[in-house]
């Protein structure tokens, strides 16, 4: 039984402070769903939890012009729920709506999803092929860490100890320009991804694809940026020849391992598969925009 | 260790507690404040059994802990009938035979209420997704659908 300290600082520096200045292990709580069982089941003697959910903007998200400002604890059912942000980010708001059960999406967090960095998070590759910007606090001031960037292997990321993740920031998307991301699972919910393609395309006038991003989840140690995917697609006018050149070079990017959910070969043919079918919805979605 | 003094809000009504920082709302609920119709299952986030409302929406109890409901808003299933008889989804779930032993029934229960209050005409598929972090291992589900689905009828004031 891990003994917990609980601390609810109610500004970023409150929290900073009490991150860095920690003598027992210190963990930020957000959500909790991946902490609180993580620590069950940790050999740690204590544990510093500081919840950061009462420090003024984690649960907030701000549309504009600019793009999407977004509270890294806002839950995933409060995330969800917002129509504009749908509209503008679809496949980003599919990813948080296939974290967990109704129950958990009431709690995670994108933030937490980030930071927790299973290779299998679903919002990572949503993050990432919509050029997501981490803004990281910490006792030296400030720092912004592109989506890709964030994780350094599984379960690891770029934080050093002191820091928190204050804001995500996501530009706003070109004319034109739609995302979607699918995963698999062998069921058809509460399941964790065997393998998941996060797909951003802009078109011009013409239908032609102008600019492309690409990620590929569980399929590495960590979540992919995939740039030979997303040049098979730009350029053309995404029919069958790109997507399945895209498919390839996912597939071929892909360093898989074998578990009880999928075999390496599996998951190299089928992340390819998921490239293709999420670049076509993200198609048509550019399409109407 | 000292405990942690905590006033929140249960069922409407304005609660105090003292708990242990690592304790779960799950663990407050049962051990500290009697109200044991909130059921452990998994301890996880897994199976629903211990699902209440957070300011409004659903979660599962095993993983809040109870000193983050510090000013905050609970519901549970002793609240969900607030007058002298049942709810109509706790009338639904008797007289549809939705429940066998009876341990997944509180969630399932505030759940349905959770899920007809954002959306009082759930299609059975959109019902079926919105309920799949409650596990039943007796009856197969089927029943509950129905009995979710009759209550969202008898809700919207039809039948």
């Amino acid at each position: 039984m891990v003994s917990v300290v609980y601390e609810a600082p109610d500004s970023i520096e409150g929290a900073i402070s009490l991150l860095a200045n920690a003598d027992i292990p210190a963990k930020i709580l957000a959500g909790g769903t991946d902490l609180i069982i993580q620590t069950n089941g940790s050999t740690d003697e204590s544990r510093l939890f500081v919840d950061v959910k009462r420090i003024d903007g984690m649960l907030d998200a701000k549309l504009s012009a600019d793009g999407l400002d977004l509270g890294p604890s806002m839950s995933c059912a409060e995330f969800t729920a917002r129509d504009d942000i749908r509209k503008v980010f679809p496949g980003l708001v599919e990813a948080a709506y296939l974290i967990g059960s109704t129950q958990v999406q009431g709690r995670a967090s994108l933030g937490g999803n980030l930071c927790n960095s299973s290779p299998a998070a679903d919002t990572i590759p949503a993050l990432v092929v919509n050029g997501a910007q981490c803004v990281i606090a910490g006792p030296g001031g400030e720092r912004t860490v592109a989506a890709e960037e964030f994780m350094t292997g599984v379960s690891r990321n770029c934080m050093e100890k002191g820091e928190l993740l204050k804001l995500i920031h996501l530009p706003a998307p070109a004319a034109k320009t739609s995302d979607a991301y699918l995963r698999f699972i062998p069921r058809t919910e509460m399941d964790i991804a065997v393998a998941g393609a996060g797909v951003s395309v802009t078109l011009d006038d013409a239908g032609t694809c102008t600019a492309a991003r690409v990620a590929i989840g569980a399929v590495a140690p960590t979540v992919l940026l995939v740039s030979t995917a997303a040049d098979a697609l730009i350029g053309t006018k995404l029919d069958d020849d790109a997507l399945q050149a895209a498919a390839a070079a996912a597939s071929a990017a892909s360093s898989p391992i074998t578990d009880r959910r999928g075999t390496a070969e599996y998951r190299r043919q089928i992340v390819g598969v998921l490239v293709k079918r999420a670049a076509r919805i993200a198609a048509t979605r550019a399409r109407g925009n | 260790m000292a405990k942690s003094h905590v006033t929140t809000s249960i069922n409407g009504e304005p609660q105090e507690f003292l708990c242990e920082p690592g304790d779960t709302l799950l663990d407050v609920l049962r051990n500290d404040l009697n109200l044991t119709g909130t059921k452990e299952g998994c301890g996880s986030g897994d199976c629903g059994a211990c699902s209440v409302t957070l300011n409004g929406r659903l979660v599962c109890s095993c993983l809040v802990l109870g000193v983050e409901v510090e000013g905050a808003e609970v519901g549970t299933i002793e609240g969900v009938s607030t007058g002298d008889g049942l709810h109509v989804i706790q009338e639904k779930f008797l007289e549809h035979a939705a429940l066998q032993c009876g341990i997944c029934t509180p969630g399932l229960i505030v759940s349905a209420k959770a899920l007809l209050e954002e959306n009082p005409n759930p299609t059975e598929e959109e019902a079926r997704y919105y309920l799949a972090g409650n596990l039943c291992r007796c009856t197969g589900y089927d029943k509950i659908i129905r009995a979710v689905m009759d209550s969202a009828e008898t809700l919207r004031g039809g039948a």
